[in-house]
């Protein structure tokens, strides 16, 4: 979850996120090294009172600041090509949560047991937080799901476009009324995940977070045989 | 009580490999009522389309869809 003054991403519980984070890292290297690289040539170059009136052209010059950056795209694009298709990898799920985004709540939907279960899920307001809640984080319903489990969700909106996003599970897609997206994730060890709406949608936009709460497969079997048939 | 619940939901559907199902769930369902229609409630292949659009679609959209039906307004020729 997010803490103050936190300048990275936010610690990743599913192998998307994780590996998402390792190309940032990977790119933001390579980017400090160019930056690095070619200020430092900038400023040598403008403080260097000298000047070489021999220096008119160079084709092994000109040949290596063109091959350099090009394998330098080459390092940055490959990586990024393989995370892109890997997003896109084709699952067959386990477990179907449907996820509608009202205003200013966000009902979740689970048909594939005989239990057909439907909940809402609204923000604690901070008037009623108990002492281990996070404020504008925490709802009084959670989304229980098994961890190591693959997941679908299938996100729309009863009325206007908002967006289902958990940061630490790499997760964001708009709720768009009349169109269901899919998003397939993985989480990798229990616990609570949170999320907030990421599409402006009114007045209450930013009081109808998300929290994901990961369980053991046991518990989270308990936890749908406890709804009624 | 938690033996009795099974994990299992809808397969991936090459039909509709991409992020937007929404034909995904609207198939099935028409699929649903096209099988049952021709073969009766009780033919069990059509229970894959039952499951389908069960896991797939919104309760609000089947909930519609059924009332547009005994209206005579559904869209498509079931």
């Amino acid at each position: 979850m997010p803490t103050w003054m936190a300048l990275g991403f936010q610690n990743a519980a599913s192998p998307l996120m994780e590996q998402l984070i390792f190309f940032h890292n990977h790119a933001l290297s390579i980017l400090i090294l160019v930056m690095t690289v070619v200020s430092f040539k900038l400023i040598k170059t403008i403080t260097n009172s000298n000047i070489n009136v021999q220096l008119l052209e160079s084709q092994s010059l000109e040949l290596f600041w063109t091959l350099a950056p090009a394998l330098v795209l080459l390092f940055i694009g490959l990586p990024s090509i393989r995370i892109l298709y890997l997003i896109d990898e084709v699952y067959n799920p386990d477990i179907t949560l449907k996820t509608i985004g009202h205003q200013w709540y966000w009902s979740y939907e689970y048909s594939d047991f005989t239990q057909n279960i439907e909940f809402e899920s609204f923000m604690v307001p901070s008037q009623e937080l108990k002492s281990n809640q996070f404020r504008l984080l925490d709802t009084d319903n959670r989304v229980v799901i098994p961890f190591n489990t693959q997941v679908r969700n299938l996100i729309s909106s009863a009325d206007v476009i908002h967006s289902w996003a958990v940061p630490s599970l790499g997760v964001k897609a708009d709720a768009i009324p009349g169109r269901l997206n899919q998003v397939s994730f993985l989480i990798n060890y229990p616990g609570l995940f949170y999320g907030q709406c990421s599409e402006i949608c009114g007045a209450n936009h930013s009081f109808m977070p998300i929290t994901v709460e990961a369980t053991y497969t046991e518990f989270f079997k308990k936890w749908i045989s406890s709804f009624k048939k | 009580m938690a033996d009795e619940v099974k994990i299992g939901t809808a397969p991936f559907d090459p039909r509709f490999p991409n992020q937007n199902q929404t034909k995904h769930c609207f198939t099935s369902f028409v699929d649903y009522k096209r099988c049952t229609k021709l073969r009766g409630e009780d033919y069990a292949p059509c229970k894959y389309f039952e499951k389908a659009y069960n896991s797939l679609c919104p309760n609000a959209w089947v909930e519609k869809w059924e009332s547009q039906i005994e209206e005579g307004t559904f869209p498509t020729k079931i």
